[in-house]
């Protein structure tokens, strides 16, 4: 094996290089045609002392309504909706919040619907890894084989409740980097 | 027996740990629960697929896309190399975003407060596709250092911000790349994070005079390796 290039952070001023410059890297995953359930996903990045952090960038990526990924690796690759981008990008300069419209993913493989999240920020050397999953879908949680590798006592900050139907769907999902209520990350 | 594909895994060996507090910024934002180590499902299999469309005209061109009303300032250079796997396979089609001070060592970010000046034909920004031999190649301009407040007399070393997708979703790699001899590296907390010599060094490009174009601009060289190169497992 070669040695991998290292990470390094993305520093404090990405913006004009990786939010700026528009398609596909926008807060929105959808276009006009797009199956299944439009949602909002919102929340707040915060750091160790509860702080909002404004200068993180989040990634999403997901399978699309029917559970499926525009991708080679996926066997229902050109079943995927056309309509759907399945990655999104948003920034947190609004005090350290982010808002994503997407829609509600299908299940892959027997997992719970979910929605993969990286977190990069200045002071990150590395990016954080999660998965978004969704409070209305207790049962499908139950079974899910990767939140059943998280310890029970801290899967919740996995989990987004639906905070309202008003207009799109929802789901409030908050980022907190360290100590009190962290986010569970798996390996990047 | 059962054959599955799997991908290659993030050696931590020469990455950076969340905390480093040489770098203060990571102390108040380093997770400190372990990380979870997450199985390889169509979630981290699969990843953005990029075609040509995704990319404009001057994209690669720095010294050009940003043109007002004359060329920007400072030293034109080209910067050109291939993305690989970690087993050494070329990555066609990944996409590569980069961003840099300009030649006085400013971002063009209103947040950037060092006083030196912006360039009206600069914006530092530029995307670009590997080939089907996972090579690419912008024209910029060298950036120049610019200080920070991380330590006192802090300045970072010339660079240029990378980020790369690659052919799947935990390839994901967001770097920095140095320049070969710059005496700014063995102070730098952010280059140093990485313990592992072998891994901090592949960050920094190399001259290369074969890519330099006479009378127009001096040339270097930058590899990148990715991790989740595929694996066959049978098990
Ligand atoms: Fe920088």
């Amino acid at each position: 094996m070669i040695t991998q290039t290292p990470s390094q952070t993305v520093g404090p001023f990405f913006y004009d290089g990786l939010i700026r410059p528009g398609k596909p890297f926008i807060p929105t995953l959808v276009r006009d045609g797009a199956q299944g359930q439009r949602i909002l996903i919102v929340g707040t990045v915060l750091d160790g002392d509860g702080v909002p952090v404004p200068d993180a960038m989040l990634e999403i990526w997901q399978a699309d309504a029917n559970g499926y990924h525009n991708h080679p690796a996926d066997p229902n690759c050109a079943k995927a909706d056309p309509n759907f981008s399945g990655l999104g990008r948003c920034d947190t300069v609004n005090e350290g919040r982010f808002e994503f419209q997407t829609v509600k993913p299908g299940r892959v493989e027997g997992q719970a619907p979910h929605v993969n999240v990286r977190v990069f920020s200045r002071g990150m050397l590395i990016h954080a890894n999660t998965r978004m999953y969704f409070g209305d879908e207790a049962a499908a949680n139950a079974d899910d084989a990767v939140l059943s590798l998280v310890p029970l006592e801290r899967r919740d900050t996995l989990i987004a409740p639906l905070v309202t139907t008003n207009g799109l769907p929802t789901y409030r999902f908050n980022l907190v980097l360290q100590g009190q209520g962290e986010t569970v990350f798996f390996t990047p | 027996m059962t054959i599955k594909q799997l991908l290659s895994r993030i050696n931590w060996k020469g990455q950076p740990k969340y905390l480093h507090p040489a770098y203060t910024s990571t102390v108040k934002r380093a997770p400190q629960q372990p990380l979870i180590p997450l199985p390889h499902t169509l979630s981290e299999l699969t990843g953005p697929v990029y075609g040509t469309g995704d990319i404009g005209p001057l994209d690669h061109d720095l010294s050009r896309n940003a043109v007002r009303n004359g060329q920007p300032i400072g030293e034109r250079i080209i910067v050109t190399g291939r993305v690989l796997d970690d087993s050494g396979r070329a990555v066609p089609n990944a996409l590569l975003e980069v961003w840099q001070a300009n030649a006085c060592g400013r971002y063009i970010h209103k947040v950037d407060q060092h006083d030196a000046p912006l360039d009206p034909n600069f914006t530092g920004a530029g995307r670009v596709l590997t080939n089907a031999n996972g090579e690419y190649q912008f024209i910029t301009i060298k950036p120049g250092a610019y200080p920070w407040r991380n330590h006192s007399n802090a300045w970072r070393p010339q660079h240029i911000h990378f980020s790369v997708f690659g052919a799947n979703i935990m390839s994901r790699l967001v770097t920095q790349m140095y320049f070969p001899g710059d005496p700014l590296l063995a102070l730098d907390p952010i280059y140093n994070s990485i313990a592992d010599t072998e891994a901090r060094e592949r960050m920094i490009s190399s001259y290369a005079h074969d890519v330099t174009q006479p009378e127009w601009a001096l040339g270097y060289r930058f590899d990148i390796v990715l991790c989740g190169s595929k694996m066959t497992v049978f098990e």
